[in-house]
Order: C-alpha cells, then sequence, then structure tokens
C-alpha cells in the first residue's frame, strides 16, 4: 500500500516508534474500541499510565519526563493512533500539544514541576479551554472573564466541545482579562469548576467531549501562565495540536484503505473478486494516492517544523488538505464495503464519523481555507 | 551480573516467506526483517533478571547489517550495549555453524548467563541453546517459563508436556525461554531515543576468532536439497450431519492421525 516506498525514507528510530505504537494500539486498543465507540465511552484513565510509559504524552517536549522525540517521531505517533481511532489520537494530541505544551512553553517553573510530571506519566490528565457555546471560529470574542481581586483571579464563564474536560485533574482555561487574553491553570477540584460530559454525540464516541463551567472561579495568582498574553498564546498551542491532526488523520485513510483493499480481495460477486472489477480498482488506486499525497504533505510539513520554518499557513494547508482526503476515502472505502461498510464490524464508518468531528475541531476547514486565501491575495476575508 | 541476550532477525512472518533459488538459503531480502518474536520475550527476560540482581544486558546477534534494527529495538526495550557479528563469510550457516561462531564471540566477551529464545520462526531448529551449551562447556537450562538466580545457583521451570520440572544448574548458563515466561515491555520513547547512543561493536569473523573455513554455506553441515512452493490450501470438507456426524468426524480425524 506504501506505493511509494515513503516510511523506507524514515529513520530507524523514526520506524521504531511506528512499531511500537502500531503494535500497542494493535494489542491494547482496537480489539476493544468498536465497543467504546458503541458504547459512547473512552477509558482514559486506564489507558493514560500506558500512553505514558511508552512516552506518548509530550513526547515533542523535553526535560520533566518527556521524551523529546523529533516532529517526524510526534508525526508518525499520531499516525498510528489514529489508524487505530481519531478518539485516541485526540486524547493524546490534547494532553501533549493543548495541556502539556502552554505550560511547558509559557508555564512558571512551579507550573512545571507541579504538572509536568505527572501529566507526563499519565498520571494526571489535562484539557484545554479555548472554544466558547458562542465563541467557535472566532475566539478573539470570548466572553470567559478573569478579574483581579487583589492578588488573585477570578474567572467566569463557558467553554464547549472540550476533548478531556470530564475526565481532567487540569485545565488550562483562556480568558479575557483587563491585560488582554491570559491563560490560567485550573485544577479540576476548584471550587466553582465543574465539567459535564456532552452526550449524543454522533462522531469521535470514544472520546470525552465537555463543557466546563467556571463560577465565580478563585485562583492565586500563581496559577496564570505568566509567559504569554494575547490569542497567539492559545493560537501556538492550536498550530501544535494541528500538527499532529494532519499527521494523524493519513493513518485514518490509511486504515479505510486497508480495510476496502482486504475487503475487495475476498468478496466476490459475478464469480469473482470485487477487486478485479474496474470501478473498484479505480477507487482503490485514487485512495492510494490520496493517502500517499496527505503522508508526503506531512512529511514535508515535519521537515519544516524540524528546521524551525513552518510557518501557520502552512499547517492550515495540511490539516485542510489532509483532512479532506481522509473524508474522501474513508467514504470511498464505504462504498467498496457496501452494506458491511457501515456496520462496527469494519473500521471505516467509525474513522468516517470520526473525521467529521476533526474537519471541524481546531480549526474549522473554512477558516483554513481563508487562512490560505488570505497568504496567496493579501486580503483578510474576515477580520 | 553479565548477561547476554541472542536475537534473531528473520523475515516477518505476516508476509509471503522465500528461499533464494541460487543457493536455497534464506531470502532476507523479499521480506522486512523482524526481531523473532521469542527473542522480545528472552530480552523480556534479561532485563528483570538485571533489573532484580544489577549488572548489564548486552545483545549479541548474528546477521546481515540489517539485522541493526534488531539490535536497536532490543536496546530500545532497555539493553544497555550490543554486539553484532557480521560477515559475508557468515551467510548460509547451519545451526552448528551458528553455535560455533556465536560461542567464539561468547568466549571472547565473557558470561554469567547467556539466555535466547527458544528457536525462531525462520529455521525453527530450536537447538541452538543446547549446542551453544555444548560449546561452551556450561550447563544448559532449555524451554524455562520461569527463570530465578540465588547467588551461583540458577533456577529454572522447564515446560514439558506434563507440566514442568524444576531444573537448577550453577554459573554460567545457557538458558533458552518460552513464550509463557513473560510479557515483554514496549520499547519506550525515551528508550528508542537512548538506544541511538548505546555502544554496539560490530565483529567481523576475524574479530572474533572464527576460522572462516569452519562457517558459511560451503561448509554446513546441512544442506538443503531441494524445495517447493506449498500448495494453495485445499478447500475444506463439508460433514452432513445425517446422524452419524460424530462417526464421520472422528474418521476424518483418524485419517489424519489426529486421533
Amino acid at each position: 500500500m506504501d506505493l511509494l516506498d515513503i516510511d523506507a525514507r524514515l529513520s530507524d528510530e523514526q520506524r521504531l516508534v511506528r512499531d511500537t505504537v502500531r503494535s500497542y494500539a494493535g494489542d491494547r486498543v482496537l480489539p476493544r474500541v468498536a465497543g467504546w465507540f458503541e458504547e459512547g465511552v473512552f477509558p482514559a484513565r486506564e489507558l493514560a499510565p500506558e500512553l505514558g510509559s511508552l512516552g506518548l504524552l509530550g513526547m515533542h517536549l523535553t526535560g520533566y519526563g518527556c521524551a523529546g522525540a523529533d516532529a517526524t517521531s510526534y508525526g508518525v505517533a499520531c499516525r498510528e493512533l489514529e489508524a487505530a481511532d481519531s478518539g485516541l489520537r485526540s486524547f493524546v494530541s490534547v494532553q501533549g500539544s493543548l495541556a502539556m505544551f502552554p505550560i511547558w512553553r509559557y508555564g512558571s517553573a512551579e507550573q512545571k514541576a507541579e504538572w509536568l510530571p505527572r501529566m507526563a506519566s499519565g498520571e494526571a490528565i489535562g484539557c484545554f479551554g479555548l472554544t466558547e457555546p458562542d465563541r467557535g471560529s472566532d475566539p478573539s470574542s470570548m466572553r470567559t472573564y478573569a478579574k483581579r481581586d487583589g492578588s488573585d483571579w477570578i474567572l467566569n464563564g463557558a467553554k464547549m466541545w472540550i476533548t478531556n474536560g470530564s475526565v481532567a485533574d487540569v485545565a488550562v482555561v483562556w480568558a479575557r482579562t483587563d491585560e488582554g487574553i491570559r491563560g490560567f491553570v485550573v485544577p479540576a477540584d476548584t471550587p466553582g469548576f465543574s465539567a459535564p460530559e456532552i452526550h449524543r454525540k454522533l462522531s469521535l464516541r470514544a472520546s470525552v467531549t465537555s463543557s466546563l463551567y467556571l463560577d465565580d472561579v478563585r485562583l492565586p495568582e500563581s496559577a496564570v501562565l505568566p509567559g504569554v498574553t494575547g490569542l497567539k498564546g492559545p493560537l501556538s498551542c492550536l498550530s501544535e495540536a494541528r500538527f499532529g491532526i494532519l499527521w494523524g488523520v493519513v493513518g485514518a485513510a490509511r486504515a479505510c484503505l486497508e480495510a476496502a483493499l482486504g475487503y475487495a480481495r475476498t468478496r466476490e460477486q459475478f464469480g469473482r473478486p470485487i477487486g478485479g472489477f474496474q470501478l473498484t480498482q479505480e477507487k482503490l488506486a485514487w485512495m492510494a494516492v490520496a493517502v500517499q499525497q496527505a503522508q508526503l504533505t506531512a512529511l514535508h510539513l515535519a521537515a519544516l517544523k524540524e528546521s524551525g520554518e513552518l510557518k501557520p499557513h502552512q499547517i492550515s494547508f495540511g490539516k485542510l488538505a489532509n483532512v479532506r482526503a481522509a473524508i474522501d476515502v474513508a467514504r470511498q472505502a464505504r462504498t467498496i464495503l457496501g452494506a458491511n461498510g457501515v456496520t462496527l464490524e469494519y473500521p471505516v464508518i467509525r474513522h468516517m464519523t470520526n473525521l467529521e468531528s476533526v474537519l471541524t475541531y481546531e480549526g474549522t476547514e473554512e477558516v483554513h481555507l481563508l487562512t490560505l486565501g488570505k497568504a496567496l491575495t493579501g486580503l483578510d476575508a474576515f477580520r | 551480573m553479565n548477561i547476554v541476550v541472542c536475537v534473531k532477525q528473520v523475515p516477518d512472518t505476516a508476509t509471503e516467506r522465500k528461499l533464494r533459488p541460487d543457493d536455497k538459503t534464506i531470502d532476507r531480502e523479499a521480506a522486512e526483517g523482524v526481531i523473532n518474536e521469542i527473542c522480545e520475550y528472552a530480552v523480556e527476560e534479561a532485563l528483570r533478571l538485571k533489573e532484580a540482581h544489577g549488572g548489564e544486558v548486552t545483545v549479541l546477534t548474528m546477521g546481515p547489517s540489517k539485522a541493526t534494527d534488531t539490535i536497536r529495538k532490543a536496546l530500545a526495550m532497555g539493553a544497555d550495549k550490543a554486539v553484532h557479528l557480521v560477515d559475508d563469510a557468515l551467510h548460509g550457516s547451519d545451526g552448528l555453524q551458528t553455535s560455533y561462531a556465536l560461542a567464539q564471540v561468547l568466549k571472547k566477551i565473557g558470561f554469567d548467563v547467556v539466555i535466547l529464545g527458544s528457536e525462531s520462526t525462520d529455521a525453527r531448529m530450536g537447538t541452538l541453546a543446547a549446542m551453544l551449551a555444548e560449546r561452551l562447556d556450561a550447563p544448559q537450562l532449555s524451554l524455562a517459563n520461569k527463570v530465578e538466580i540465588d547467588g551461583s545457583t540458577i533456577r529454572i521451570q522447564r515446560l514439558t508436556d506434563y507440566g514442568f520440572d524444576r531444573v537448577e544448574a550453577s554459573l554460567p548458563a545457557v538458558v533458552s525461554v518460552v513464550e509463557k515466561i513473560n510479557e515483554p515491555r514496549y520499547p519506550s520513547f525515551k528508550g528508542i531515543m537512548a538506544a541511538k547512543k548505546k555502544p554496539v561493536e560490530t565483529l567481523s569473523v576475524a574479530d572474533a576468532e572464527i576460522d572462516a573455513a569452519k562457517v558459511g554455506l560451503a561448509s554446513a553441515a546441512t544442506e538443503v536439497v531441494d524445495f517447493a512452493v506449498a500448495p494453495p490450501r485445499a478447500a475444506g470438507t463439508i460433514v452432513k450431519d445425517e446422524g452419524d456426524g460424530g462417526v464421520k468426524v472422528a474418521e476424518f480425524l483418524a485419517s489424519k492421525k489426529f486421533v
């Protein structure tokens, strides 16, 4: 399936990361994930220490028990996690890129020492509160507000669509202040903080999604992230996470192609395998081209990230192009599987519906299109 | 304690494995090379012995240059260093020759315990541990599903068809392990990063004081005379139960010598 032999260009270490995550997901996640999806649960507490002992949590960060892996290794790991399920990759992305990264990058020495080792080991789970019920693509208009009260801060507001929210020990919450947008490290047991789970999702069902409510949450001065003020704080976290997504969806797409290929070779109609029919082969060929092109985009962006040249509009390119490619591959795979494609016996419908969330979260397709539009024309369509 | 764990790179069992038409040896280019699965259990047991008793775990492999992937995996799991015996002269060596070559290396690097998997998925001889023990003049403790070391005494449970035997010997010794012995750890990412910096010593036949005339295909004691591709699996037999289903099934099993 790797028609261009792309993985052969990975380093020995990167291939070992690939094999390790693939074998972990194959042993521990794939046999059970369809059941989690059906029941709408994700056993975060059970998996977090395992993911932590592998070194998957905050793997691209250095120090504090983090593995310090290069961008390609981080990407390869996300790809192999999402080949199992987008919910699993989301858990790891949120923990490493959205919760640990801001503490690692903008936190005080005390905040880092308190949270990062426990989060790297999977003992503590984190979440990231930026999106609000009425503020999605336009976070600069957020309503959550932090008011100074002596040396304390008092937070009020609500966040929504927060991955890991209900299982988190700590939330990195972004709030408006009189000095601009600031980040706060909020322990989940702080009075006034609650995180009820959002139910009735038909996508990312093997993932915990929550609301966060902040009702007069009083925090000491030491809770604010000292290193950043303004929207660039949360946006820099999203850039990290989007990099994981644009790699991850290559895994989801590959898993759909694998399922379709296996099915097409063995499913017989009119006396022969359907993989022998030209219409099926055309679908498979286009799917393989899409998966490999998405992989090449991801590898190129990893090279840019490793050399410190990766720009936000390039991440938008990757997230936009690769998620769209993965959705198209998943839908084509579904047609090859026929009616079997709509059951959880095969991974395809699970990936297909998961990808609907992935299309929207961490920057909608529309916003990434406008980011590219601005990069091309110099004209800003939404500010 | 000086623990040496012997590992082997084998063609991935998930892919189609082939013999080379020219010299009838395993075609190591045709399939991706992976660590022989049972060797992971041997590495795990070596690491557990080190964790319990201290010392150092050395990975030893004989194989072509691409066997470094297998060494790296064992190092990423936590082994301290590796010795890679690699030389074109070794190509086509059979079990006897392999045991001679590895024994030469083991004599050179020294050991308290040598641990191996019970067999490889390519040649499937299952005799290397016994041959090594003989060549090293060390006791062999084979098919272990449990290993304990107490001072200079090593005790194992040897898995048998009827249960297990308790076998005891004094160190240094050679141990082969079965899959029931443990659950191998996954390499951690830190382990993977650290593996890059761990020493891997590459030895040629001359470095290991191996007589080149005694290894390799030309002087092998065994010979692959011929081979053929396994025929495709024939369609199964369906027994329709007309009151005599049990008898028919029993007759079928008897005809295949299963009962």
